[in-house]
């Protein structure tokens, strides 16, 4: 098994390459011209010149590619051309907010649309399974964005249950001390409440945004995939041999089940850090991806570079999980070295 | 004599598509969505082609003095800030976001599937390529790898359309792959072989069928992500111009005045857009049940 792991990491390799060269190619295609965007508009063209070779942009390609990469092993993904700030401690700095967006809305729906598709399977044809269709489609038609902003309007506008979407806390409360960067965390761990509450108060509608987003594929996924094990040889067998439902859905019927559910989650995982990006937007999130989209709409290149990369790498990583979770599950399906 | 010949050809193309027709009607009484599916989709179909020619107002024209108007029966949407009628072009909208749609997940089905398919079934050199470009496509966040093609490539919808494909292609080629590896070596696909059928033979007609319900509801839900994708791009400035009317960039337009209650701007729009992802993701459903072979018998 071990062996078999390594042999996967070695593989992650490739792909890493793939990425940094594809990231390359992509944002140097933006159009626009970053120099003279840095220079400014009243720069003259010797000055937007100046700024290009002390760029390294007046370097033919693949020579602006080897200094990139340099750079990288030393973890060093340039500058911001608009706020002249390093990109990694930017996004160092801004990551567990997006984190912890991310993981609690992925929580949040895990834990609604399993059991939801199960049931809905068992119960095909069913009033349960008509209304799980109806809820979860629901679910992931409506836009993030759309979602986001009617959450806003209900409860902050209507009802004023919660607070202005501005960002992970309100002006009044201090951010905990930084621990894990995950505010819910930091203010559990020195006790303090009020912040814990306040954090919560700015993070819940965001997460359920992105719950709300992410339960159809799951849910979907588990009640097509569970039918088609249900419809099996072997759960015919397991019930006529007398088993009681509760053994033949959980133990036989939902483990086979669990292999496109599996999937399904890499491939929700992917969404969500997309959704994240626009759920951001709507919240004023201080995170990554509204850091990214800032940067691409005015062709910033160095940020947008450096956020690519590391959601690749988390991205990579996650992948990794699932192929080792998939042996884990399914025995049959052996990893590939 | 010669009536029975020539009477049997007309019978047996009646009695099958007769077949087919009842048996759709049989899965819609089965389940009453896909029958509600099913018809939105007809509508959304029939507003994308004659849309332009029915609606009350030109979706472009601005009225200033009725700006902000909230729905009425003269405006049954409400008016945005230039005074455009909402109603009209949310109608108008249809159609761009239709095409989107439909033609980025023919683009992606046709490169993904097959791809995907020959990856699990042959394995080897065929499956570590396809699988390491398709690792590369998603070791991005989709949505941004989105924004750099379009960005890229420039704002048109054309590029949209590519970026949209491009970027579901590993899901297509993940879930075709995972399909016909666990059925490389199936029983019916040995019974195949041991036959005397070729690999492509196999591939095409014992794999490709089995795996036709898994990919149903990949499309489905790629249509409705196809859509999400398009009016997400517009709604943070990528994608769609103003002033042409599309669902995420009235959204947007409306996404400020969210705040000062001005609901029906953004509502109406991104209404209009979940329906048509609703739909797609239900069809997709119905689909399933009535490709899949073991419901059929």
């Amino acid at each position: 098994m071990l062996t078999t792991i390594g042999k996967r990491l070695l593989t992650v390799l490739p792909t890493l390459i793939g990425v940094i060269i594809v990231t390359f190619l992509l944002t140097r295609a933006l159009p626009g011209d970053p120099a003279a965007y840095f220079a400014g508009p009243a720069a003259s063209k010797e000055a937007v010149e100046q700024i290009r070779v002390s760029l390294g942009l007046d370097k033919p390609l693949p020579e602006q590619f080897i200094r990139y990469v340099k750079d990288l092993t030393q973890g060093n993904l340039g500058n911001s051309l608009s706020t002249g700030r390093p990109v990694t401690t930017e996004i160092v700095s801004r990551l567990p907010a997006s984190a912890e967006l991310t993981l609690l809305g992925l929580i949040l729906s895990m834990m609604i649309a399993v059991p939801l598709g199960i049931l809905a399977a068992v119960k095909q044809g069913s009033w349960i399974d008509h209304t799980c269709r109806v809820v979860a489609t629901a679910g992931v038609s409506l836009p993030v964005f759309f979602t986001g902003l009617l959450l806003v309007y209900v409860f902050y506008y209507i009802l004023g249950w919660s607070p202005a979407p501005i960002g992970r806390l309100d002006a009044f409360t201090s951010a905990p001390p930084n621990y894990t960067g995950f505010y819910l965390i930091d203010s559990l761990v020195t006790g303090n409440w009020e912040t814990f509450r306040a954090t919560l108060s700015q993070l819940i509608l965001p997460a359920a945004t992105l719950c709300i987003f992410s339960l159809a594929p799951i849910a979907r996924m588990t009640r097509a995939s569970m039918l088609a094990v249900l419809a099996s040889e072997f759960v015919r067998t397991a019930r006529a041999s007398g088993l009681d439902g509760r053994t033949v859905i959980i133990t036989y019927a939902f483990r086979n089940a669990m292999l496109p559910v599996v999937t399904t989650l890499g491939m929700v995982f992917s969404f969500l850090l997309g959704a994240n990006v626009l759920v951001e937007k709507v919240f004023a999130w201080p995170g990554i991806g509204s850091y990214a989209v800032e940067a691409l709409l005015q062709s910033d290149f160095a940020p947008v570079q450096g956020f690519v990369l590391t959601m690749a790498v988390l991205y990579v990583l996650l992948n990794l999980l699932i192929d080792i979770l998939y042996g884990v599950i399914d025995p049959r399906v052996r990893l590939e070295g | 004599m010669t009536e029975t010949v020539t009477i049997a050809p007309v019978a047996a193309p009646k009695h099958s598509s007769n077949s087919v027709l009842s048996h759709a009607l049989y899965i819609m009484k089965d389940n009453p969505v896909t029958g509600l599916a099913f018809g939105l989709f007809a509508l959304i179909a029939l507003l994308a082609l004659f849309g332009p020619y029915i609606v009350p107002y030109d979706p472009l024209a601005s009225n200033t003095a009725q700006a902000l108007k909230a729905p009425s029966m003269a405006h049954w949407f409400g008016t945005d800030q230039l005074g455009r009628d909402i109603f009209s072009r949310v109608i108008v909208a249809t159609r761009l976001d239709f095409i989107i749609a439909i033609a980025s997940v023919i683009l992606v089905f046709i490169m993904g599937g097959f791809a995907g398919i020959a990856a699990g079934f042959f394995g080897g050199w065929t499956d570590r390529i396809v699988s390491r470009i398709a690792d590369t496509i998603m070791a991005f966040p989709l949505f941004v790898l989105a924004m750099g093609i379009v960005a890229a490539l420039g704002n048109t919808v054309t590029n949209i359309v590519i970026a949209t494909a491009i970027v579901n292609f590993p899901l297509y080629v993940r879930v075709a792959r995972a399909e016909a590896n666990v059925r490389r070596e199936a029983g019916f696909v040995q019974a195949a072989r041991l036959s005397g059928n070729g690999d492509y033979r196999i591939l095409l007609a014992h794999i490709l069928p089995n795996i036709m319900p898994i990919m149903m509801v990949q499309i489905s839900l790629t249509m409705g992500y196809a859509i999400l994708n398009a009016a997400g791009l517009s709604f943070i400035g990528l994608g769609v111009k103003p002033p042409t009317p599309e669902w995420g960039i009235m959204v947007a337009e409306g996404a400020a005045n969210i705040i000062s209650g001005e609901w029906w701007i953004a509502l109406f729009p991104g209404a209009a857009l979940m329906i048509a992802v609703f739909t797609f993701n239900l069809l997709g459903d119905g689909l399933r049940d009535l490709v899949d072979p073991q419901r059929r018998t």
